[in-house]
């Protein structure tokens, strides 16, 4: 019992959208009924459910998705952690696996953001004079417009660089049937569509979208057992961290530091470094926030994000390959589901199932959100070997 | 209006016959200086070793972003600015002086702090004092 191997044996997510007719709960099932499939078990094999979804995190959005898919007395697990919901939740079954508690659990996350707006910055102030405005700005877009100046003033990172990040994204998504959108956006359209927050237009920011995904975790006994190594994929390290004190990150959010240290972390849990790598699923909420992110998962040495950019390394077919599924930008970022979502498609490339966009012989990818407030979740993932 | 100059911040202070001020908590057993009063240092999570300190009205841009697409009511375009104080505090407020381009505003700059009364009132119609940055003089 306990510190067994965990393994995604089945996994799923919808083609993101907008899906005004459906309730939360019926878009969840669709992916658990999915995962479920994927795995060859019912519910009635399922021992724990991890449901991850932020903006109806009071809502018991887990119970309402077991009264779709078979109410079998089994916990459920309401998890909210901002943009790094689903990756907590996966990683909550993932630990109560390795505890030694379960055999075989099911982690779902799930939202219905289409036609939210842009976020942060626009609550209502409880009392005294609203500061949006006044003390610069809170929403989404300019918070990270803000981070990636601050790479810009470090290391002169230009606004056709972030615009590169969309480009190459939403080229990506074309390949995927399951991404929101699946068009291609060539550079002036990126840089002319309507400026959001300098330096980030529409086009580099995530989509607002409905969404979910959902994996099936079993220990390792449990995985043999039901001859599942053919597709199983083994998680090699799962990691999450809060950030750590820095000086500035009272007015501006840090999405570094957390990043960097989840990362280390990762890498020496799986015995792996970032050049073992195959293919990465960022948190690319917005353009400039990718780029960031090449330097903090050590995909390239700081400051030399520019240049991973300008030589094309991130692109299917490069040295390292970044957001195939379109990432937040294109395929969209439906915030509950995203952390699941994102392991998804390393699981299809690790399966050799990701069609058009497929990685060759991929072996290990890792896959990364940032929750604003701050947290972040790192998963690294292992092929079945053939 | 009342007695008492309202401010948009707690950490933005105005007292009464003198100049108004921005303050910071700065640990004494650590350094590290934040705006928000905490129960402990978030730092080194020092108890009863925070104290006010009065904090610098120069200091150096940061970051910015020029923000195109605000909320109802809000006026664009304008500069939201992050700007690290002359002997430590970091603040973020609106950025004014300089055009909202990107190619006139220089990253690092020298930048000065300046309070003024904020152009909108509370939902009961009350003045507060708030605080800007522009290019220093």
């Amino acid at each position: 019992m306990g510190s067994e191997d965990v393994y995604i044996t089945g996994i799923d997510m919808i083609k993101f959208g907008k899906f005004l007719d459906r309730s939360i709960a019926s878009l969840g099932a669709e992916a658990a009924l999915g995962a479920m499939d994927d795995a060859s078990v019912t519910i009635n094999d399922i021992q724990a459910l991890y449901s991850g979804n932020l903006m109806a995190a009071s809502g018991m959005v887990g119970q309402q998705i077991q009264e779709e898919i078979g109410q079998t007395g089994i916990p459920a697990i309401n998890v909210s952690n901002a943009c790094a919901t689903g990756a907590t939740a996966l990683r909550e079954g993932y630990i109560a696996i390795r505890a030694g508690i379960y055999d075989t659990v099911l982690a779902v996350g799930v939202e219905k953001l289409a036609g939210a707006g842009m976020l942060g910055g626009g609550g209502g102030a409880p009392k005294g004079l609203h500061p949006e405005g006044l003390l610069g700005s809170g929403s989404m877009p300019c918070v990270f417009a803000e981070a990636g100046m601050a790479h810009a003033k470090e290391y002169g990172t230009t606004f056709e660089q972030f615009a590169q990040i969309s480009v190459k994204n939403h080229h990506h998504s074309t390949m995927n049937p399951k991404a929101r959108y699946q068009i291609e956006t060539p550079l002036e359209e990126v840089m002319n569509a309507e400026m959001i927050s300098y330096p980030n237009t529409k086009l580099m920011c995530s989509a607002n979208v409905d969404g979910s995904a959902a994996a099936v975790l079993m220990s390792e006994k449990e995985m043999k057992k039901r001859g599942l190594q053919g597709q199983a994929v083994k998680i090699r390290a799962s990691v999450l961290t809060t950030d750590p004190w820095t000086d500035r990150d009272e007015v501006m959010p840090d999405v570094n530091t957390c990043t960097r240290n989840a990362a280390t972390q990762a890498y020496e849990m799986a015995g792996v470094g970032p050049d073992d790598l195959d293919l990465v699923e960022l948190h690319d909420c917005f353009a400039t926030a990718e780029v960031l992110h090449y330097e903090n998962l050590q995909l390239c040495g700081d400051g030399e994000a520019g240049k991973l950019i300008d030589e094309k390394q991130t692109w299917i077919g490069g040295r390292i390959p970044v957001n195939l599924s379109g990432g937040l930008l294109s395929k969209g970022h439906p915030i509950g589901a995203t952390g699941i979502a994102n392991q998804y498609e390393l699981a299809m490339h690790l399966r050799g199932q990701a069609g058009k966009r497929q990685v060759e012989g991929a072996k290990i990818g890792l896959a990364h959100v940032i929750g604003l407030g701050t947290c972040c979740g790192i998963h690294i993932l292992e092929g079945p070997s053939s | 209006m009342s007695e008492e100059t309202l401010t948009i911040k707690p950490y933005l202070k105005a007292p009464a016959g003198g100049d108004p001020y921005l303050e910071g908590q700065k640990c004494d057993s650590c350094g590290a200086i934040s705006l928000k009063k905490r129960m402990a240092c978030a730092k080194c999570g020092g108890r009863d070793t925070v104290n006010p300190t009065k904090l610098a009205t120069t200091g150096k841009l940061h970051s910015f972003s020029i923000i195109h697409r605000a909320f109802p009511g809000i006026e664009v375009p304008f500069i939201s600015a992050i700007a690290d104080l002359d002997g430590g505090g970091t603040i973020k407020t609106n950025m004014v002086g300089i055009d909202a381009d990107p190619d006139k505003i220089t990253l690092g700059m020298d930048i000065q702090v300046d309070f003024q009364t904020a152009p909108r009132k509370d939902a009961d119609g009350n003045e507060y004092l708030t605080f800007v940055i522009k290019p220093a003089a």
